[in-house]
């Protein structure tokens, strides 16, 4: 099955992480990724610029509104993104738990709806 | 046709009784659907029912009934096979079959292990924590104990419709989100187990706070059932015991006008020594598989109370211990309040009411109906007569069962 683990952690403190703390956590996701790669799991995952750069459309009786945000209520903003291919949701609960920002954020895993003329 | 006779519709629900979770777990593992596994399973049955009186009961029920509906699986799938949802289904059970000679078949169904195996992984599937709780306990009643919908729907006092819809939606996260049906790894399986054993209790809870002596008598089946799948788990084996313990004290607990009767005030001798000693000896064996989780210790608290010969010869000190420690396993609020409760019977009134005001005073109790009910009896005995009365009142508006509020006013008549 295909899972997409969406990371979502806190922009703000994320933002005020040392440098050198920084460093630390980018060397553990290349290491996470690296290791996706070569046991087969990964399919894609990236990070995404912070939610100011977001936008957001909507399309109301054919009239397009282009607006910023999400505006963030929420504590935490999603940040970026793996998929993965995963024998069942264990499994991909246990990928999900290497992400470091599991231990700062969270991780919601999704199942991707699967269709057969996509695979 | 000629009707069941009366012991052919004993034993014939007996078989039920024991075999239904038993026929559906294997069946899910062999169709890979729980719903097609269902469908099947129940149709099985009703097969057994037509035919077992005229035919005569066979050599084996159970390898009777999965092959039984096995053949109605692959009915079923080669009349919808031109439906492309179903395909995997079809893949599913093909396989199953191709792994699995007609010759080899009987025996597979016969020995005991992989059924076994089936059972425990069906209860972990009904149990995963992805699931909501509430459907985690419904699912289990649904599947591991084979009751229907709408006895569950009145048990929950939620429409039927409400109760269906859980049940779907749960089955049918465990399809799209594909929640495993197998026992978890090593690493996962204390918090898996955990999950499990609060399942159990919820539906041994449920019986014990309404009277329903058949939830409780089922969650006594799943926890004996657990204990022997897997015998070396001290949580399961506390889980056994704790609730074994709890029951033993049902003849005792309501008056013959259903009203509670508190436990220092229970006749002793109507507990039910039987379950006593098996839940003494469970207690022992729990203690002895490792430092004692959660469900260890509330049944080492159990033990205690069961060994007393009557209230006053309580080991009040050990049991306000043994929630001191569980405490500190888990820091919530109600078992606080049970810890309140142990001192103030060990200590003093003036104790408990001290650790009480605490938990008052940051709120985390303030819709507990039995916070209230327990600061009441603090008061009473203090003989504290209007805030006892005013803390009853509290604890009666909050309360959830008919008895718990005929419980209250009694006292409340009692002090004025």
């Amino acid at each position: 099955m295909q899972y997409l683990l969406l990371i979502y952690d806190n922009e703000a403190k994320l933002n005020a992480l040392p440098p050198a703390q920084l460093v630390d956590m980018y060397a553990e996701y290349g290491a996470l990724t690296q290791s996706l790669k070569n046991s087969g799991h990964f399919l894609a995952g990236r990070q995404l610029h912070p939610v100011a750069q977001a936008t957001t459309v909507r399309v109301k009786d054919g009239k397009q509104s282009v607006t910023d945000g999400p505006f963030a209520e929420t504590k935490e903003q999603l940040g970026g993104f793996y998929m993965v291919e995963a024998a069942d949701l264990d499994e991909a609960v246990a990928i999900a738990a290497r992400i470091p920002s599991a231990r700062t954020g969270s991780i919601e895993v999704r199942p991707i709806v699967e269709r057969k003329d996509q695979n | 046709m000629p009707l069941p006779t009366e012991t052919g519709q004993a034993s014939f629900e007996t078989i039920y009784r024991e075999e239904a979770a038993r026929v559906l777990a294997t069946l899910i593992r062999l169709l890979g659907s729980f719903d097609l596994a269902e469908e099947v399973t129940q149709e099985a049955f009703t097969i057994a029912l037509q035919q077992w009186p005229i035919e005569g009961l066979p050599a084996n029920p159970r390898a009777w009934l999965i092959s039984t509906a096995r053949h109605k699986a692959l009915d079923l799938i080669r009349r919808r096979a031109n439906f492309a949802d179903k395909q995997t289904e079809l893949v599913h059970f093909l396989q199953s079959c191709e792994h699995e000679p007609p010759a080899q078949e009987t025996a597979m169904l016969e020995a005991e292990q992989p059924i076994e195996d089936d059972l425990l992984r069906l209860i972990f599937t009904c149990c995963h924590p992805a699931l909501p709780q509430e459907a985690q306990v419904a699912l289990t009643l649904r599947t591991l104990c084979s009751l229907g919908t709408e006895q569950i729907a009145r048990a929950f006092l939620v429409p039927v419709a409400t109760m269906q819809q859980r049940i779907v939606r749960a089955k049918q996260k465990i399809r799209d989100a594909g929640i495993p049906y197998r026992v978890p790894s090593r690493e996962d399986l204390p918090q898996r187990i955990a999950a499990v054993a609060l399942t159990i209790y919820l539906v041994f809870n449920e019986g014990y706070t309404h009277n329903n002596r058949e939830f409780a008598a089922e969650a006594i089946r799943l926890a004996r059932l657990l204990h022997r799948l897997m015998p070396s788990e001290a949580e399961l084996t506390g889980l056994l015991a704790l609730i074994l313990l709890q029951d033993s004290r049902a003849a005792a607990r309501l008056s013959a006008e259903g009203d509670i009767i508190l436990l220092e005030e229970q006749d002793r001798s109507l507990w039910n020594r039987t379950q006593i000693e098996e839940g003494l000896m469970l207690v022992e064996e729990a203690l002895r598989q490792g430092l004692p989780g959660p469900y260890a210790l509330q049944s080492a608290i159990a033990a205690l109370h069961a060994q007393a010969q009557t209230a006053s010869a309580t080991d009040w000190p050990q049991i306000a211990a043994l929630y001191t420690l569980l405490y500190r396993q888990q820091p919530t609020p109600i078992i606080e309040l049970n810890r309140a409760a142990a001192i103030a019977m060990a200590y003093g009134e003036e104790a408990g009411l001290k650790l009480l005001a605490e938990i008052e005073q940051r709120g985390d109790l303030k819709c507990y109906g039995h916070f209230y009910a327990a600061k009441g009896e603090l008061l009473r005995r203090l003989n504290r007569s209007d805030e006892a009365i005013a803390a009853y009142e509290r604890a009666l508006g909050l309360a959830c069962s008919n008895q718990e509020q005929r419980f209250l006013r009694k006292r409340i008549a009692s002090l004025r």
